[in-house]
């Protein structure tokens, strides 16, 4: 039985009745790194593979060493995880996928990992994205796209396709990545696996190289639905080193895995039911939605009228926060440092401008250059004032929805995933690809993408469901009814 | 007389003396090894987050309350974007347009008159590293303990009409801060640090001229000095027709001017908004009335209640409030002594004296209440004379040993003894007949020279105005 292909919550069962070990489990894992990853590209540093990683062979579980001395307590996990190239973990070098943080080794852990490595968990490597999470596709990364395991001349999304990837190939049981606009959904509806966005501030952003610091948020990208309850419990909580972080206790999220939809209102966003949606996406909604139907969920369509703003209201809230956050970049602490022989007094501004020249991409210079503008002198308040104003809009739609509705479905992408190379020449429309997941992040909402069909090519299509702040309970329990009854995670790729 | 008057709006930076760093748990302190007093947070190394320093709000708000602002009800942060070495996360974590305070003032006192100067506003930021420049190695060392310093801002409206005036005030500032305990508010360490605006206009225009900005000013006299230097630098360029550029000068010490600064003038942009990593802060009515409730009586109120509740005159009072201390020192004397102005007079002249020559603190210094009382006790009782006092005081401070034990000692007991300072007194005429001539000649002086040589002679254990009597009797009765 390859292991790898197993669910974390399979896996516990096998090693609660001592059917299996954690280092077999790491094995099998490693093996199918091995075995397929020269194609996927999931990874951008195996532990097995790495010098700065300790061997998983035949010694002491890593989480031991990790946790330096600490005894894990009984209801260990000890599964191996992988985590998306942006979260710090000590003594890692850890990149976001760029050159200009080579040779980075963050000092210390990001709070989400001391969480995971106090429940037991082994980091068995880092997951390829887009530069600084800047892409709908992983093609913006510094190491080279991911590709689809579906069909590996397609993208796996972005920006965490490396983790949705790794996680759909069977090259990792589970796995984190960060979401902004959409970056931990849309992969994972194109990966065909569970992808998490959970409500702003429920999960600590502390050592999460950040994107959009109002926007970013840590998520679980799962195999099936339980796992992403599992998950998430084990990250989730209040983080005294994180100001935005909630101070909202943790719920046992495995209590809402239960079949029963009776009676919950789901909201169908007009706005989102348009031109431009695929129509093997639409069908496999639509029939998604019969399945809730016939298990007791009353739809109803509803209205967010602000919708339409929500691509350009990112773009500009996003890039901003983004060109001010990525500033520290400089080549003076660590990264990349370019010094080119010139005069010692341009020396300072020169070094600035190659090394950020040189060490960052495409798509990473035109979000700094977009922010930058949108917060300079004389046009603050047109762009991004504004767009703050029209983020509380798109807020209050959602509010007013929720007063009604338990929780509103939509198309998590409006394609499937779409060819290496076809988008990466137009910024604008690949921007469009984040349509629907979007306003989830500018509401701070939590949000899911979970598996309802494929497309006749054979790619999977997410289906997404969104609920009010700090509800993450009712995603899980309308995503586990329809998991159950669609079965759609069951279908497994083969390699 | 000038047709142009100065107008001049200074901007004060407060380091503040919190155990920690106004956004991590680094300790505040200065003078250590480099990079050692450092974390991810005031690193800014990626993925770290700031979080509030409560102590360093509640300081702000003190100060603000102090200075008579307006606490702002909701209060946020933002960042103040720029690349420099010594700025870490290449943006500053400051305060735009929601600060702590706004329209404060502060009273100053100057030749007698009272006058009011507004505060625009006070805010709360962090400080940034240090640049040390190693021109032998060709580089530049940048040494973080610094950053992440809570600093408090202070920005003056532009009232200040003279130079005397910015000196007046600045010290006035500093005495406030140092009655608050918020700050050690020392120019050399950088804990207090001050830039200046000035501009010039014709006297009776209300339109204001074109300002420059200084900097490097080490100490309150060198911001005098720059003032005046550069007041004098803008009227002759006016008086000849020329304009003002507006720029940033660096005050020069050595040379007693100031100097453009040689980088490239850049506008600089910086793309303010609000730092979306901390959360707003709501300070409410109620917080605000416990953190005035527990502020300590203020240099302007203690001086008035001195004024009536110890009948000392306003100089004195002016002076004794200066130093926190010392005030305390001149009130802990009141309840053992009646005689409050002799106490003043000798905090103010022999004591301060003392401190200055020491260069002490008065909590070093060694003296107790009961010490002085007790000195002063010993010339009201005539057992030493005022000068005698002087010098036992001296020596009360070097050795430690209290007057009683110094008396016995040195058998300092003043001579007032009419028979043995007769026998003075007829040796002191002997040897200055010219003196004598000249008192007999009815002038007065020549007198207290007698009584001077009287206490040569004694070594200053004569009792002054006893020879001054005898002397009297002598020549001026008969």
């Amino acid at each position: 039985m390859n292991l790898s292909t197993l669910t974390a919550h399979e896996l516990l069962d096998l090693l609660k009745n001592q059917k299996t070990t954690p280092q077999a489990i790491t094995e099998s894992v490693l093996k199918a790194i091995q075995r397929t990853d020269d194609k996927i590209k999931a990874y951008v540093r195996v532990r097995d593979q790495e010098p700065g990683f300790a061997p998983t062979r035949g010694s002491v579980p890593m989480a031991h060493r990790d946790l330096g001395g600490l005894t894990p307590a009984p209801s260990q996990t000890h599964l191996p995880i992988s985590i998306k190239d942006n979260i710090c973990i000590r003594g890692s070098p850890t990149t976001c996928a760029s050159r200009i943080l080579e040779g980075f080794k963050p000092s210390y852990h990001a709070t989400v990992i001391e969480r995971i490595l106090s429940a037991g968990g082994l980091i068995v490597g880092q997951t390829n994205m887009d530069e600084f999470a800047f892409g709908s596709s992983t093609e913006n990364s510094c190491f080279g796209p991911t590709r689809n395991p579906w069909n590996l001349d397609c993208v796996p999304g972005g920006s965490s396709g490396g983790s949705a990837a790794a996680v759909a190939g069977h090259e990792a049981i589970w796995a984190l990545g960060s979401d902004t606009g959409g970056s931990i959904r849309q992969p994972a509806s194109f990966c065909g696996v569970v992808g998490l966005k959970p409500t702003y501030g429920r999960v600590s952003r502390y050592g999460l190289i950040a994107f959009a610091s109002s926007l970013d948020q840590i998520g679980p990208l799962t195999k099936d639905v339980t796992d992403s309850a599992l998950l998430l419990k084990i990250i989730a909580g209040h983080d005294s080193r994180d100001s935005t972080s909630a101070d909202v206790p943790v719920p046992d999220y495995t209590a809402s895995l239960v079949e029963d939809v009776k009676g919950l209102r789901i909201g169908l966003p007009k706005e989102y039911f348009i031109e431009g949606l695929d129509r093997e996406v639409k069908e496999a909604i639509e029939a998604a939605i019969a399945v809730l139907q016939k298990k007791g969920a009353i739809f109803q369509e509803v209205s967010l009228p602000h919708t339409e703003y929500a691509v350009a209201t990112y773009y500009i809230v996003a890039t901003a926060e983004a060109s001010s956050n990525l500033a520290r970049f400089d080549g003076v602490q660590y990264g990349l440092r370019c010094q080119p022989k010139t005069s010692r007094k341009t020396a300072l501004v020169d070094m600035y401008e190659e090394t950020r020249d040189a060490g960052f991409g495409k798509e990473a210079k035109r979000r700094i250059m977009l922010g930058t503008y949108a917060l300079s002198s004389g046009y603050y308040e047109a762009y991004y004032l504004r767009g703050q104003k029209v983020r509380t809009l798109i807020k209050n739609d959602f509010d007013r929805v929720f007063e009604e509705c338990a929780a509103i479905l939509t198309p998590t992408s409006p394609t499937t995933a779409f060819r290496i190379g076809e988008k990466i020449d137009d910024p604008l429309a690949m921007y469009l690809s984040d349509i629907y997941t979007i306003s989830a992040n500018l509401a701070g909402i939590p949000a899911m993408s979970v598996p309802c069909g494929f497309s006749q090519k054979g790619l999977p299509i997410g289906l997404q469901i969104l609920a009010k702040p700090f509800a993450e309970e009712m995603i899980f329990r309308i995503a586990y009814a329809y998991e159950q009854a669609a079965l759609w995670h069951k279908r497994k790729v083969s390699l | 007389m000038s047709e142009f008057e100065p107008v001049i709006g200074l901007e004060v930076h407060l380091q503040l003396k919190t155990a920690t760093k106004i956004f991590c748990g680094c300790p505040n302190r200065f003078g250590e090894e480099p990079n050692t007093l450092v974390c991810p947070v005031c690193l800014g190394l990626p993925g770290s987050l700031p979080v509030l320093n409560q102590k360093a709000l509640v300081y702000a708000i003190k100060i603000a309350l102090a200075l008579n602002c307006e606490i702002n009800p909701f209060i946020k942060f933002d960042r103040k974007n720029y690349y420099y070495p010594d700025l870490p996360k290449g943006y500053q974590i400051s305060q735009y347009d929601l600060p702590v305070g706004r329209g404060g003032w502060v009273l100053i006192t100057l030749n007698g008159d009272r006058k009011k100067i507004l505060i625009k506003r006070v805010h709360l930021e962090e400080d940034a590293g240090k640049l040390i420049h190693d021109s032998q190695g060709g580089c530049t060392l940048v040494d973080y303990n610094r950053t992440g310093t809570p600093l408090m801002e202070i920005v003056s409206e532009p009232d200040l009409a003279s130079s005397q005036e910015a000196y007046e005030y600045l010290i006035a500032l500093k005495l406030t801060f140092q009655y608050l305990d918020v700050s050690d508010c020392d120019m050399e360490k950088g804990s207090l640090r001050v830039d200046a605006n000035i501009s010039l206009r014709k006297k009776g225009d209300s339109t204001l001229g074109t300002k420059t900005e200084i900097k490097n000013m080490n100490s309150f006299r060198a911001v005098k000095a720059a003032l005046d230097f550069e007041a004098d630098r803008q009227k002759a360029l006016l008086t000849a027709g020329e304009r003002i550029v507006p720029e940033t000068r660096l005050w020069d010490d050595a040379k007693g001017a100031t100097q453009p600064m040689r980088s490239k003038e850049e506008a600089h942009d910086y793309r303010y908004f609000p730092e979306p990593d901390l959360v707003p802060f709501v300070v409410s009515p109620e917080t605000v009335a416990q953190i005035k409730n527990q502020l300590p009586e203020l240099p302007a109120q203690k001086k008035e209640r001195f004024l009536k509740q110890y009948q000392i005159p306003e100089y004195d009072a002016r002076i004794l409030i200066q130093d926190k201390d010392l005030a305390g020192f001149f009130e802990n004397c009141s309840t053992l002594y009646s005689e409050i102005k002799k106490v003043s007079n000798w905090l103010i002249g022999p004591v301060l004296q003392e401190l200055n020559a020491r260069k002490l603190a008065l909590k070093d210094l060694g003296l107790k209440p009961r010490d002085l009382v007790h000195l002063i006790q010993k010339v009201d009782q005539e057992i030493l004379s005022n000068l005698a006092a002087k010098e036992a005081l001296r020596q009360m401070l070097d050795t430690g040993k209290t007057i009683e034990a110094l008396v016995a000692e040195q058998g300092l007991t003043q001579i007032s003894d009419e028979a043995a300072l007769e026998a003075v007194l007829d040796e002191v005429i002997q040897e200055n007949e010219n003196a004598v001539r000249q008192i007999r000649q009815g002038k007065e002086s020549a007198m207290g020279f007698l009584v001077g040589q009287a206490m040569r002679k004694t070594a200053g254990k004569a009792n002054p105005k006893k020879i001054k009597e005898m002397i009297k009797r002598r020549f001026v009765h008969g």
